[in-house]
């Protein structure tokens, strides 16, 4: 029956359309679960080393690390961490968003930034942009590893170190639970320490072995580097979480999609039975 | 009662241990460090050796660590660790053939090895298997 032939062709393609994604969902799901162990797993490092260079920031020591003093900032280096691929909803585009905000305010405030990017949608999207873009990593897959992003933190930290700039920031999104990704923007450098009250009650300092440049050296080094690593495989798990919501979501519109189609079809295929019967009967009428 | 000390030993991939303690040792950069409850705040760094949890008289963890970090403060002992794994779960002929790799390198004179790496290299392995060699003795 030559009826509703293009509805059909239509709904036939989105069926397919929604296999896809319902595939792509399931991806995501399996892969959600193996980078939100990963992040699970890195987790307790990073939190306890905050906490030593928390503090850190509570002692007096005879050294003081470049790291630990705030100057006056003219400039500030940003590093902004987005996932490689599309397709995952609000993600990135929210990231942005953000991001662009606090530029602006930077911009006002007549301090210059520069970026670093991680994953190919930020660096394509601030390459477009007018920032002055200074190094970027993407394509690090499902499993970063730390000597993919020691580059980039490298050379933020020596630019830190020569004075180009004077505050480093580090912005990615923050996973939450499966629905919510929420973005951050987080000061890594100088190390600020939140809760100022509780110090200065009594001076102390810690033993350093060998000595205290060399430890602190290290271990300023070392923080900066599981932050972002951290912020890295975070980002993943959400960007996993976000693909998984939004594939589900396309999977369900395009479900509905069929059924409003179906119903259409199956009303002009009894609209065409119909005029058929009444021809008929009209004809056999006047004869 | 006697004193105990929070511990807590974390590698870049988990946490391995977390608990009190009696007493702490570490092979600290100067020397190994055994740490009791309420030493004053200490940051070192470690090198590459055997991490001892010792909870009571009877019971004591040991651990075998590729380097890192060791904080103290007088309640709370934490160990930064690059990698850790606990000494009975060190896989010997792994770290047997290491070893006899690291010490073939090093006595290839053509120079073409990186010296510095493969002797790090042969200090882990030997570390490795000095930490095993340690908890059999205990163990026994």
């Amino acid at each position: 029956m030559a009826v509703g032939k293009e509805i059909r062709t239509k709904i036939s393609s989105i069926k397919n359309t929604q296999k896809i994604t319902r595939a792509m969902e399931m991806v995501a799901a399996s892969k959600m679960r193996k980078t939100k162990d990963r992040m699970q797993a890195t987790r307790p490092y990073s939190k306890k080393i905050g906490q030593i260079i928390k503090h850190l920031a509570h002692a007096n020591p005879e050294y003081k690390h470049p790291f630990l003093i705030s100057r006056e900032t003219k400039r500030v280096g940003l590093i902004i961490i987005s996932s490689d691929r599309g397709l995952c909803g609000g993600l990135n585009s929210n990231l942005f968003r953000k991001t662009i905000s606090n530029l602006v305010q930077w911009e006002k405030d007549g301090i210059e930034v520069d970026v670093c990017t991680v994953g190919t949608k930020a660096f394509s999207f601030f390459s477009s942009l007018k920032t002055n873009l200074v190094g970027q990593v993407s394509k690090l897959g499902d499993t970063p590893h730390l000597q993919d992003i020691v580059g980039i933190i490298k050379i933020m930290l020596d630019a830190y170190n020569n004075g180009q700039i004077d505050q480093l920031y580090i912005a990615n999104n923050d996973f939450v639970n499966t629905m919510t990704q929420r973005p951050t923007i987080q000061q890594l450098l100088p190390v600020i320490d939140s809760e100022t009250e509780e110090k200065l009650n009594r001076h102390w300092d810690y033993i350093y072995e060998p000595d205290a440049k060399e430890v602190l050296d290290y271990l300023l080094v070392r923080y900066i580097e599981s932050i972002v690593y951290q912020g890295l495989v975070e980002n993943n798990a959400c960007e996993q979480a976000a693909r998984m919501v939004a594939m589900k979501s396309a999977s369900d519109n395009a479900g509905n999609l069929i059924s409003e189609l179906q119903l259409v079809y199956n009303k002009a295929r009894q609209a065409a039975i119909t005029q058929e019967i009444s021809e008929i009967v009209a004809g056999a009428a006047a004869v | 009662m006697t004193m105990t000390v929070h511990v807590d030993i974390v590698s870049a991939e988990k946490e391995i241990f977390s608990g009190l303690a009696e007493m702490v040792f570490a092979p600290a950069e100067l020397g190994e460090v055994g740490i009791s409850p309420r030493h004053a705040p200490l940051i070192s760094r470690l090198r590459p050796g055997e991490v001892r949890v010792k909870v009571s008289d009877k019971e004591s963890y040991p651990f075998y660590i590729s380097g890192g970090i060791i904080e103290v403060q007088p309640h709370i002992v934490t160990v930064l660790a690059d990698s850790a794994i606990r000494a009975k779960d060190i896989d010997e002929a792994s770290a047997l053939e290491a070893k006899a790799k690291a010490e073939e390198a090093l006595a290839d004179k053509t120079g073409k090895i990186d010296y510095a790496t493969a002797q790090a290299q042969l200090l882990e392995a030997v570390m490795q298997l000095r930490t095993l060699d340690r908890f059999r003795k205990r163990g026994e």
